[in-house]
């Protein structure tokens, strides 16, 4: 019995094998065949035709398939006409000015007279600290000839820029004393102060650039910055060790850095807080890390250097080492505009591409030839800068110890800062200082300014109260300020 | 829309490719030889890139001569043109002692007030005796003196406003209110051929800036639309606020803007309109209030007017006008107003003069007459240029018409050969118009009289036929354009 199952078995498993085998052998002659199958050959037409045409006829048909399906894209539905109705009506603007407050009302006092060392003020007559005239020549008698004459001769206006007949010989009299004065090939007048700086940077630095500036720099150089679109690094105020850190960090960096242009901007004095830049140490910098510099003189042409030449001659710096000096003509020289100097290709190319030149109307005629004429009272009137330095070493020896406040201006800048000894560092400090102003205006009839700052501007620097001592003022003028200004900071701020 | 015949575009395109060709050709030379010599930059990049400069060195210095024309006397009807001449060929220029006395269509001078006046300079003279040239400090610290707020009633009065503001310099004026008033995350919407101040404004505020089809309605609307309903790029949010920036005068095309329907499409959709009347103030408008009172809009509809007193007053500096509340908030913030010198004494003083004389509160009618004489003189000569067949644009009553040249070549042989019959005009060509619409612009004057008009339209005819811009027949046939001519913008 038990062989007779084991033979049953045998022949089962025999059977099974041999139909798994034959599958197998039939699989892998079929697979032979589709494999065979390019390679195989057939005359049609009487023309040799391989079989793997068919194979590539057959994936040719797939793609065109796939190709002609549409992909697939999120429907998109514009938006009818009734709802962007709808969307235009429930839209609400904000008002175009917030609501007014009332530290937004205060009005300036008005002058009535000429804003000279003295000055009218509602019929009294106040020694007047607030305007930069740093050599007195407001009022000067050379001056207002100089003016007379060119009034009468050439009007007011110069009615056009100055490619288009705006170009009247005394502007380029003017600016051609400006480059002999200082020394530099040739010089590009602006018709506006603020605008020499900001129409004078974005023709040199354009996107890609780096720009370094100081953080105390003035709003027309920071938005000068803002529309040239370039990489810009601030560096703390005056300090040199962090100008000297920011440029090794931005050439480490930057490896392109040697084939983009890179600038340093800083002001010889600054408005926003009176120090003064170490230039020595700038250019030192400079030559080592492959700078160019670009310098705002509006408040130390005429004032320092012993003949008034600036931060230049106060260093001994010989003047080709700064690339571009920019001056605003309204201090010192007692006139409007702003000029800029450099070499004779930086000039050049100014004149097409900056736009403050190009599309706004010349300087006034007569504000130009102010502008020589000044030059010329300062070159031979060099007693004018000793007695302004004079001045402020007496007005800072009478203000060192006002009681709540501290001089945070250079020895040797004419403008005198102020700053609260102890600041909150919030718009207390700025009412406080305004309050001391006030008064000091009312009681004494010294008329001093606050800093003032725009929400614009982007400086941090502290708030104070700024003196612009001129040459004009006497030593009682300066001693009756120092007195006023000692009694009512100790009333205003000991409380 | 100006439309270019078929032959012109073509041979201007010529033209320009032939001086690219020729410019391209002088550079590599210019590099083959220079690098013999070493460069002397040690280190440093060069300032000016090479490409950034190619259109000024070899296409605008070759005209150079016809470009900043210095003058010695004041910019009056008939003015000096000092010669210069070039031993470079036209690299540089120098002065000679020569000049030439021609007559001026060239320099903004609508009233005539340009030269000095019989009722302005005396006051102007004096008040520099008592207010010197200069205030020296800021408007906040200590530069406002009874003059500048004197002026600021004028001007408001003036324009039909309730309060204004006077800055130092029109084009500062542009670039530092818009900041001000709108920021990041409001739209500016401002006409295509708007002025480079107020393109830089718009840049510098950190809003969107859009731009519409210039003077056409019909695509602000459509542009307004679109906008509101998106909101912000990317967030979808609502717009804080938007702005329509248009112009009263277009300086290159001389066209009225259509401020009727602008206003009306932004009062439809809650946008501010920020008018800049620097070349329409004071030289169109019955008064001289300028456009609003030419196309009859109420300045209570139109938000911010802003202006200069360059072009119609012979002064310097700019304006904006508002409500009360808006130059309240302007003076405590804008940055123009807090950190830039306060308007010279005696340009204010003009204006004030000049505003007296226009409205006639200086006891003669020598404003009215001015008014009237500079609408006939440019209608006049208007008419007269298109009946020779120049192909002039602008509207009528605007005092400016450029005449069209297209070929570069034209533009210098124009100006040279009006310069050598004593009349000098102003020719302007790219980058200031588009590259092959290049012009002669005119400038009319309240001082030119009847002869000098004629005089200068027997010139321009004999040097329009000379250099052959007599586009058009010489009778007006307006259905001239048809099928045969490109249509540009």
């Amino acid at each position: 019995m038990v062989e007779a199952m084991d033979t049953f078995q045998i022949d089962t498993l025999n059977a099974m094998a041999s139909a798994v085998m034959n599958m197998v052998k039939a699989a892998s002659d079929w697979m032979t065949f589709a494999f065979d199958f390019p390679f195989a050959r057939a005359v049609v037409f009487g023309v040799h035709i391989g079989g793997h045409l068919f194979v590539e006829g057959l994936l040719l048909v797939v793609i065109l398939f796939l190709l002609s399906q549409k992909s697939y894209k999120p429907p998109k539905r514009p938006l009818s006409k009734k709802e962007i109705d709808e969307l235009c009506d429930e839209w609400v603007p904000e008002s175009l000015i917030p609501s007014i407050t009332k530290e937004m009302q205060c009005e300036p006092p008005v002058l009535e007279s000429a804003a000279g060392p003295h000055t009218v003020i509602n019929g009294k007559e106040v020694v007047n600290f607030t305007s930069a005239n740093y050599l007195g020549l407001i009022g000067h008698k050379k001056l207002l000839e100089s003016c007379t004459s060119a009034l009468e001769k050439y009007g007011v206006g110069s009615c056009g820029p100055r490619g288009f007949y705006g170009t009247i010989d005394v502007h380029l009299d003017c600016e051609a004393r400006i480059a002999k004065f200082l020394g530099t090939p040739d010089s590009i007048l602006y018709s506006y102060g603020l605008s020499t700086m900001f129409s004078a940077i974005p023709a040199f630095c354009k996107k890609g650039d780096i720009v370094i500036a100081d953080e105390g720099v003035h709003w027309g150089i920071q938005n000068g910055l803002y529309l040239s679109r370039s990489t810009i690094v601030y560096f703390k105020h005056n300090n040199m060790e962090s100008l000297q850190s920011t440029l090794e960090k931005v050439t480490q960096d930057n490896k392109r850095a040697k084939k983009l242009r890179r600038y340093i901007v800083v002001e010889a004095v600054y408005q926003n807080s009176g120090q003064i830049a170490p230039l020595d140490e700038i250019i030192r910098l400079k030559e080592k890390y492959f700078f160019r510099v670009l310098l705002d003189e509006s408040n130390s042409f005429g004032v320092l250097g012993s003949s008034g030449r600036g931060l230049t001659e106060h260093y001994g710096v010989p003047i080709e080492k700064i690339d571009i000096v920019t001056t605003a003509m309204g201090h010192a020289l007692a006139t409007e505009g702003g000029f800029c100097t450099g070499s004779a290709r930086v000039i050049d190319h100014q004149r097409l591409s900056s736009s403050g030149y190009v599309f706004s109307a010349s300087l006034p005629p007569y504000l130009a030839s102010a502008a020589i004429t000044a030059i010329d009272v300062l070159e031979e009137n060099p007693e004018l800068i000793t007695k302004l330095k004079q001045n402020i070493t007496t007005l800072r020896k009478g203000l060192s110890d006002v009681r709540g406040l501290e001089i945070g201006s250079d020895p040797q800048s004419p403008i005198v800062f102020l700053k609260l000894k102890r600041s909150t560092g919030s718009s207390s400090d700025l009412e406080l200082l305004e309050d001391i102003a006030d008064r000091v205006l009312k009681e004494d009839n010294i008329f001093v300014a606050t800093s003032k700052r725009s929400k614009l501007d982007k400086c941090t620097l502290a708030v104070g109260i700024r003196l612009f001592v001129s040459a004009g003022h006497t030593e009682s003028d300066l001693q009756k300020a120092c007195d006023s200004l000692n009694r009512i900071a100790a009333i205003v701020l000991s409380i | 829309m100006i439309t270019i015949p078929y032959l012109t575009a073509l041979t201007t395109y010529f033209s320009y490719g032939l001086l690219f060709a020729f410019g391209q050709l002088r550079d590599f030379f210019r590099k083959l030889i220079d690098w013999w010599h070493a460069s002397n930059l040690q280190g440093y990049a060069p300032i000016c890139l090479g490409l950034e400069d190619f259109y000024i060195r070899r296409l605008y210095l070759r005209i150079q001569d016809c470009f900043g024309r210095p003058i010695s006397s004041p910019p009056d009807a008939w003015f000096d043109v000092v010669e210069r001449v070039s031993n470079d060929n036209n690299k540089t220029l120098k002065r000679t002692t020569k000049v030439s006395r021609c007559l001026n269509l060239g320099s903004y001078n609508y009233l005539g007030f340009a030269a000095s006046d019989e009722y302005c300079t005396p006051r102007v003279v004096e008040s520099m005796k008592r207010f010197s040239p200069s205030t020296c400090s800021t408007r906040v610290d200590g530069g406002t003196t009874t003059l500048h707020n004197e002026l600021e009633e004028c001007v408001a009065s003036f324009v039909g406003k309730p309060a204004a503001l006077v800055f130092g310099m029109g084009y500062v004026t542009n670039s530092a209110i818009l900041p001000v008033l709108i920021g990041k995350g409001g739209l500016i919407i401002s006409d295509s051929l708007n002025h480079n101040s107020i393109v830089n404004g718009a840049r510098g505020s950190g809003a969107s800036v859009r731009v519409f089809q210039h003077n056409t309605p019909s695509h602000l609307e459509k542009v307004l639309r679109e906008h509101i309903a998106e909101g912000q790029p990317r967030t979808h949010r609502p717009w804080k606020k938007i702005i329509v920036v248009v112009e009263g005068i277009y300086s290159m095309e001389g066209e009225l803007c259509k401020l009727p329907e602008i206003v009306a499409i932004s009062k439809k959709y809650k946008a501010y309109v920020y008018l800049d009347e620097a070349h329409s103030i004071g030289a169109v408008g019955k008064s001289g209030r300028g456009v609003c009172e030419l196309l009859g809009v109420d300045t209570a509809d139109v938000d911010i007017m802003m202006g200069t007193f360059t072009k119609s007053f012979g002064s310097c500096g700019g304006y904006i006008a508002g409500s009360k509340d808006l130059i309240q908030y302007l003076k405590y913030s804008c940055p123009a107003h807090l950190y830039a010198t306060s308007i010279s004494p005696p340009a204010a003083q003009q204006i004030i003069s000049a505003i007296k004389v226009i409205l006639g509160e200086d006891g003669s009618s020598r404003g009215a007459q001015k008014l009237a004489r500079i609408r006939e003189n440019s209608n006049f000569f208007r008419s007269e240029l298109q009946k020779m067949g120049f192909e002039v644009l602008g509207d009528n009553d605007s005092p400016v018409m450029p005449i069209m040249l297209y070929n570069p070549a034209k533009i210098p042989a124009f100006s040279r050969e009006c310069l050598k019959q004593n009349v000098a005009v102003v020719t302007v060509a790219f980058p200031a118009t588009p590259l092959l619409l290049a012009r002669a612009r005119i400038c009319i004057s309240a001082a030119h009289s009847r002869e000098d008009m004629i005089k200068a339209l027997e010139v321009i005819s004999r040097v329009g036929d000379m250099v052959g811009i007599k586009y058009f027949p010489a009778e007006p046939k307006k259905e001239q354009l048809g099928e045969n001519r490109v249509k540009l913008e």
